[in-house]
């Protein structure tokens, strides 16, 4: 017996003992230490804090600036959101409706994501403040006149058109496949009652594709709550630190003012906003689920 | 009338398709040109072909280190990634104990936790130790958040593989360790294209990560290497353009060759 419980130790340090190891000293220790840390003022400069109880959530739930850019952060979500949704779900639509060249299309728009947010907001940061003013001059379009990033307006647009150009191409992949999960049978049948084309995608495919619909949505939520790259590539937080995006925030507050228990604090205050948004619309769009 | 509405529905699709294609339209075409001839008009076509701008970038971006750095970065930590993973998703499979059900529910719930909220105290905790600013302990970092998902989906997989297959490999006495090896990581291939497909283009691309852990210049991966490359050269487009070209090249070759793995991997990684 004792032998047999030897032998599965050593069966569990061998299979499961360097991931364990790995996953627990990178996420497991530091999630549960940066929960402390939400309750320390610690100084980095000492390396040592003190426990003072919530007092890190309270500043963070008064600080007109973080939460200003948490609102911020809420309305670049949510077009962000809704702009590559709808344009994927519609691509999506017509690749599968089929169309000559489907492979090509679908390729040619999944370019975008395979590179990283700084080359993606460096590529962009070029087109706002460059070639869409020459534009804008020589052909008098005063939208385009002067570069949109020098103003918060026009840059808050920025960047939900530099995100949704990644995320399109992404979430119609999924679309595509979940749209393919349509049963044959109840198109044509759809198509057979003489259903136009408008009111089958909208009394057919888009009943049937809600599960589709609600990973989608709620993909683009988590990666648009937490972007960091293109925000710091294409505006830089700027003009005037008014385009500052939560995460960036938080990474300014921890890694240039070494504020680590108050950054810690909005970063958990983060995660909790995106899980509650993320979840309040899976259970609110699962609700409109049906079955074929 | 169907005909021309589906001719509708084509073109406008294709000019959607052009529309978004165009920021790289722009980045090829001008980067062979001198900034100069950028700023007057960014749309001309250049009227001389010239290498210039992306031997300035070479040079200045360092861009042969960076991609070193970035190919080791990528390839090492795959490698570990799947190896570990896959040997733990069997663990799991194989053996109902307590500790291994436990073990994957941690893992499965700590995939919600973004890298956010991981970040400060893992600065810290390294930091203090005196670890960071070395490639090794990036390689551990991204083995250590790449696991949980490389658990999870070699999980779902070797669920479906019969004990069946392995009996008659201990029948005739193999171990435990050399059955798997010969037995259940051949069977894994579909999965573990999915995994490094996902993994490649994560860590590839990834900057947060590496800008807090890799301090000095020369440990620099291509990310880190554009950012600076464009803090200081923020005036002089047309070797901008040649560097972040430079930058894609490396993934679209990759993405040619594996388009279907490509799409297939973000279809199952997403649905999960």
């Amino acid at each position: 017996m004792k032998k047999n419980t030897l032998k599965n130790v050593g069966t569990f340090l061998l299979f499961g003992g360097p991931s364990t190891f790995a996953f627990t000293a990178v996420v497991l220790i530091p999630f549960i230490v940066g929960l402390y840390l939400t309750f320390t003022n610690w100084d980095v400069a000492t390396n040592d804090g003190s426990l003072i109880g919530f007092s890190n959530y309270v500043d963070v739930f008064h600080d007109k600036i973080y939460l200003g850019q948490l609102w911020f952060t809420i309305k670049y979500v949510f077009f962000t959101v809704l702009i590559s949704n709808l344009i994927a779900f519609f691509v999506a639509l017509a690749l599968t409706s089929g169309i000559k060249g489907e492979q090509w299309i679908r390729t040619g728009f999944f370019t975008p994501n395979l590179i990283g947010g700084i080359v993606l907001g460096y590529l962009w940061q070029m087109l706002f403040s460059q070639v869409l003013p020459y534009l804008g001059e020589k052909y008098g379009w005063t939208l385009f006149e002067t570069s949109w990033l020098t103003s918060t307006g026009s840059a808050f647009w920025a960047l939900v058109i530099a995100t949704s150009w990644q995320l399109v191409g992404y979430l119609m992949i999924i679309y595509i496949a979940g749209f393919s999960g349509v049963p044959h049978d109840v198109l044509e049948a759809a198509s057979i009652d003489g259903a136009k084309r408008s009111t089958i995608v909208k009394k057919v495919i888009l009943p049937l594709s809600v599960p589709a619909i609600v990973i989608c949505i709620f993909i683009s939520i988590s990666r648009a709550f937490l972007t960091y790259d293109i925000n710091l590539a294409l505006t830089k937080g700027g003009p005037f630190n008014s385009t500052e995006l939560a995460s960036y925030h938080i990474v300014k507050k921890a890694f240039l003012s070494n504020q680590y228990g108050i950054g810690q604090a909005e970063a958990v205050v983060l995660f909790a906003v995106v899980a509650i948004v993320a979840l309040t619309q899976s259970y609110l769009l699962k609700k409109m689920e049906v079955e074929s | 009338m169907v005909e021309r509405q589906s001719w509708i529905k084509s073109i406008s699709l294709y000019l959607l398709l052009l529309a978004f294609l165009f920021p790289f339209l722009l980045i090829v075409m001008n980067s062979f040109k001198k900034t100069q001839y950028f700023v007057d008009n960014p749309l001309a076509f250049p009227t001389s072909f010239s290498f210039d701008n992306y031997i300035s970038a070479f040079k200045s971006m360092q861009f042969p280190q960076a991609f070193v750095n970035s190919l080791l970065i990528t390839v090492i930590s795959v490698l570990i990634i799947i190896l570990f993973s896959s040997m733990t998703g069997y663990l799991l499979v194989r053996f109902k104990w307590k500790v291994n059900n436990v073990l994957f529910y941690v893992m499965l719930a700590s995939m919600t936790i973004p890298f956010q909220v991981i970040m400060i105290p893992l600065v810290m905790i390294y930091g203090n130790m005196g670890l960071l600013n070395t490639k090794t302990i990036l390689l551990f970092m991204y083995t250590g958040f790449g696991i949980p998902f490389g658990v999870f989906t070699f999980h779902g997989f070797i669920k479906g593989v019969p004990y069946e297959l392995e009996e008659s490999a201990f029948i005739e006495g193999s171990s435990r360790f050399n059955t798997f090896f010969r037995i259940i990581l051949p069977l894994l291939k579909p999965v573990i294209v999915t995994l490094v497909v996902l993994d490649v283009l994560w860590i590839w691309n990834d900057y947060l990560l590496p800008s807090l852990v890799l301090l000095s210049p020369e440990h620099r991966t291509l990310p880190l290497s554009t950012f600076a490359f464009f803090s200081s050269y923020s005036v002089d487009y047309s070797p901008l353009m040649a560097g972040l070209i430079m930058t894609i090249i490396p993934v679209l070759v990759l993405y040619l060759f594996l388009q279907k793995q490509i799409i297939k991997g973000i279809t199952e990684g997403a649905l999960k």
